[in-house]
């Protein structure tokens, strides 16, 4: 039933996405209570995790395209190599 | 003989795909001119292979398999002997204290203001650095878990990595990420 802080840290991120199963759930709450560095690092991960949210909302409003140059240059390579 | 549903036509995979397979790509490798490259190559192949083509499912289709097979190349490359960069270790990983934390390592207090520092914009320029501070292999499979968002399934279905495989990168990125943005950003 005992987790290292390594385990217990791991299942902690796990967490993060929502996907632990109810055991690992229970255990990790042993720890927790036990452990205080892992208490601490589990009470940051929340704010991490916030902090990535808003990062993944930032990533994925940014449009990344090829600019024309490129595209006319991949098609100038494409027609040499056929 | 039966006729071919689709046929391919190199002329216009430019102008027809090129912008598809880089976005599909740039959400994965997260780097502008990989990405155009790995689209290059994956066109370079397309072109080669173009006699095995069947017919039975679409370009585009077709072309993203091939594009499937070069990420997984890089990806494959990153995590390789030679171009294995390892993060630091937060935890002793043998002897006595194995799995316990490294003195150095155990997470400090942060500010008390950390609420109200998180809806700083600056935060999210430190945290970009933090990630690109990591070995490729650890930014690539974070990226696509925690930023772009994918299922675990489908990143180690693309990736050929088991789950766990997934769980011990992402843990270890974690784990050097929250130290990046302590001593960066939320430290007194």
């Amino acid at each position: 039933m005992k987790l290292s802080c390594d385990e217990a840290t791991t299942i902690c991120d796990k967490s993060q996405y929502g996907e632990v199963t109810l055991l690992e759930r229970i255990k990790l709450s042993l720890h927790l209570f036990l452990c205080k560095k892992c208490g601490k690092y589990s009470k940051q991960n929340g704010i991490m995790t916030k902090c990535y949210e808003k990062q993944s909302e930032i990533k994925k409003g940014e449009k990344c395209c090829l600019s024309e140059d490129e595209k006319l240059c991949m098609e100038k390579e494409l027609k040499e190599n056929d | 003989m039966a006729e071919k549903k689709h046929t391919l036509n190199p002329d216009a995979w430019v102008k027809l795909h090129a912008d598809y397979l880089f976005n599909y790509t740039i959400s994965r490798v997260n780097n502008h001119d990989l990405a155009k490259d790995l689209v290059q190559e994956t066109f370079f192949a397309g072109l080669k292979a173009k006699d095995n083509f069947q017919g039975l499912a679409s370009e585009r289709t077709w072309l993203i398999s091939i594009l499937k097979r070069k990420i997984i190349d890089h990806y494959r490359k990153i995590n390789s002997a030679k171009g294995k960069a390892e993060v630091k270790m937060n935890f002793y990983s043998d002897g006595e204290r194995e799995g316990e934390w490294i003195e150095e390592r155990v997470p400090s207090n942060w500010s008390n203001e950390t609420d109200k520092n998180i809806e700083n914009e600056e935060l999210n320029v430190v945290l970009e650095k933090c990630i690109d501070n990591l070995p490729e292999k650890y930014a690539m499979v974070f990226r696509m878990k925690t930023i772009q968002q994918f299922e675990t399934e489908e990143i180690c279905k693309e990736l050929e990595i088991t789950s766990s495989n997934l769980w011990v990168i992402i843990h270890r990125a974690r784990t050097q990420l929250r130290k990046c943005m302590e001593d960066n950003w939320f430290k007194n």
